[in-house]
């Protein structure tokens, strides 16, 4: 196990390298002269002068990408322009509205696409599977950003339950964090349920066609023992495969719905920053996520091995 | 991402897909009831998007002051918004806008896709270093990748279609990679390699339309990713100019005045489920009959 973890670490680096390569890559595309984009219409020459020398504008291209990567080396994400802090420290202050969120987001999806899969694959081509894979396909379809606007008029303005938006903090206020997380979490919940009940019940079809399913049947176990128990446990691996990528679409739709319901968080960070242009803001807020998701996979990977005792990473047999 | 990354090997599709007559896959398709829903929904969002002027004839940005904020009505049947323009005109006009951005990322997929992916599982050569790239750039997730490029380019329709292809290219490209990888190790390439036939012909004769239906399959997903998709960029201020009304846009400036004008939001919205869901189903369909070794993958 822990020669299989070292593994995948040295796999990451250079994945790890071309995603920061790629981070830098986008910087250059900008169009232009970024100084101006920046600095706005009305800067002076000395002003653009300042900007080109505080991002190293004026550096040839070769010097820039080593200043890039010993900044890197030093933890060093870059510097906000409409912040003036770190990209680093910005985006860790922010991170604890966005993980709460996207925890409890995490849960919704787990319990219900779970649910869902599951009660669609016992009843198999009855009404109640037609009807899960309706609302699986639905979930998939609507623009969860649209969602959480159409839920707001809704529970916000017209029946007044739910705040329109903001984040209380959950270690002060636990009802108020949840009042006020529940609608973001749904709305980043929707597209997944629908992906997960599907996945969970093309996998348990196959799993209850299984000989270990019919031994636990012949064996006079009760059917909630032979789902439950025996069914479950194999069900869990392809779940345990999609967290990554669940993970991956919370973040990505977290730009939307944090900005829709004011949270402060790293999904509005980002927002803020892609519609003031803050460059190294967006930069180094992509590299922060994508780091953190490699290494949230390579920790999904390394799960498999509770969930599946066949998979055995030391190599042993 | 181990679901994303490596995709089951898929056994090469018979080679005798007949495509009319009894037992064909036209005939299979259009059996198949979800298929030939989703065929319907996307064929009428597809016609309204050509005949925009035909339908909603008119300046889509037209102003009516004496207008502002009429609900839907049998004057004006999607309402009116802010500026007193005219929404049933506004909506038909964003189908052409939000389609078109979507054929051009299908397209670019489709191109870059099918290149990059043969390239990668045909020469061994190059696998690697394609693959990487593909996994560093799926390492990000998928629309924020896209908001960031969409970004840094400043905001126009091309951005978004460029953006967009940037994102799902190299999950196309896995995919045909994938099934490129599986069918050149078929007997009927061997034979081919054998009789001295070049790298180009026995891709273009004996690889690629034996790698057509994961890759058709894909491409209607990535349609229904890109309409999504570009609604999020157009809503964020990344897609078409706001005097292009595409749906995102739409969805965007209704959402000042939604608690009094809720239409203005949710008409936007609802054209976007309505197209998507229409793209879901066909894919869905098309895996059934082209595909149906193929699980739900992105």
């Amino acid at each position: 196990m822990g020669r299989y973890a070292l593994k995948r670490l040295v796999q990451a680096v250079p994945i790890l390298f071309l995603v920061s390569l790629i981070s830098f890559g986008i910087m250059q595309l900008i169009p232009g002269d970024p100084a101006i984009i920046i600095g706005g219409p009305n800067a002076t020459p000395a002003e653009l002068d300042l900007i080109r020398k505080n991002l190293g504008l004026d550096q040839p291209f070769h010097v820039q990408l080593w200043i890039y990567y010993s900044n890197l080396a030093q933890g060093d994400l870059g510097r906000s322009l409409l912040l003036g802090k770190p990209v680093l420290d910005s985006t860790l202050e922010r991170l604890t509205p966005s993980v709460t969120i996207s925890l409890y987001s995490l849960v919704i999806t787990l319990f219900f696409g779970i649910l869902f899969g599951v009660v669609a694959a016992l009843r198999q081509n009855s009404w109640v599977d037609q009807v899960v894979s309706v609302i699986a396909l639905i979930g998939v379809s609507l623009p969860n950003f649209w969602f959480g606007l159409m839920m707001m008029v809704l529970f916000s303005v017209h029946l007044g339950w739910l705040p329109t938006g903001g984040y209380v903090p959950m270690f002060d206020d636990f009802w108020g964090w949840f009042r006020s997380a529940t609608m973001p979490a749904v709305s980043l919940a929707l597209l997944q349920i629908g992906l997960l009940a599907r996945i969970t019940r093309s996998t348990m079809i196959e799993v209850l066609r299984q000989d270990y399913v019919r031994t636990a049947r012949a064996k006079g176990l009760s059917e909630w023992m032979v789902i439950g128990k025996h069914a479950m446990a194999n069900v869990a691996i392809p779940v345990v495969t999609v967290i990554g990528l669940i993970f991956s679409v919370l973040i990505s739709g977290s730009v939307v719905i944090e900005t829709i319901f004011s949270v402060p968080g790293i999904g509005s960070l980002l927002g803020n920053a892609i519609l003031r242009r803050d460059y190294p803001m967006i930069q180094g807020g992509l590299l922060f996520v994508a780091s953190a998701l490699l290494v949230l996979n390579i920790l999904v990977d390394l799960t498999y091995a509770l969930f599946d005792p066949r998979v055995r990473y030391d190599g042993g047999r | 991402m181990t679901a994303v990354a490596s995709p089951e090997p898929i056994a090469a599709p018979r080679r005798s897909a007949r495509w009319f007559g009894r037992g064909s896959t036209l005939r299979r398709l259009a059996a198949h009831r979800s298929f030939m829903l989703g065929l319907v929904l996307f064929a009428i969002v597809l016609v309204i998007g050509i005949g925009a002027d035909w339908i909603a004839p008119g300046d889509p940005n037209k102003l009516g002051m004496r207008f502002r904020f009429k609900p839907p009505s049998e004057a004006f049947w999607f309402g009116t918004d802010n500026l007193g323009r005219d929404m049933f005109r506004r909506v038909v006009h964003g189908a052409r806008l939000s389609l078109s951005i979507g054929f051009g990322v299908v397209l670019l997929n489709a191109l870059f896709g099918v290149v990059l992916g043969a390239a990668a599982g045909y020469f061994h050569k190059l696998d690697g270093p394609l693959m990487r790239l593909a996994d560093a750039l799926m390492a990000f997730p998928a629309v924020l990748l896209a908001i960031g490029i969409a970004a840094v380019l400043g905001p126009s329709a091309m951005t978004a279609v460029i953006a967009l292809s940037v994102v799902y290219i190299p999950r196309t490209a896995r995919i045909v990679r994938a099934s490129v990888l599986v069918v050149r190790e078929m007997e009927y390439v061997q034979a081919a390699i054998a009789l001295g036939a070049s790298h180009w012909r026995i891709l273009r004769r004996h690889v690629m339309p034996n790698c057509m239906a994961p890759l058709i399959v894909q491409l209607s997903f990535v349609f229904a990713y890109a309409v999504l998709s570009e609604a999020v960029l157009s809503f964020l201020g990344l897609g078409a100019p706001p005097t292009q009304p595409s749906w995102g846009i739409l969805i965007a400036e209704g959402r000042t005045y939604i608690r009094e004008a809720t239409w203005i939001t949710a008409i936007p919205g609802a054209a976007i489920a309505m197209t998507v869901l229409g793209l879901n189903l066909l894919g869905d369909g098309l895996r059934d009959v082209l595909d149906p070794r193929l699980k739900i993958q992105h």
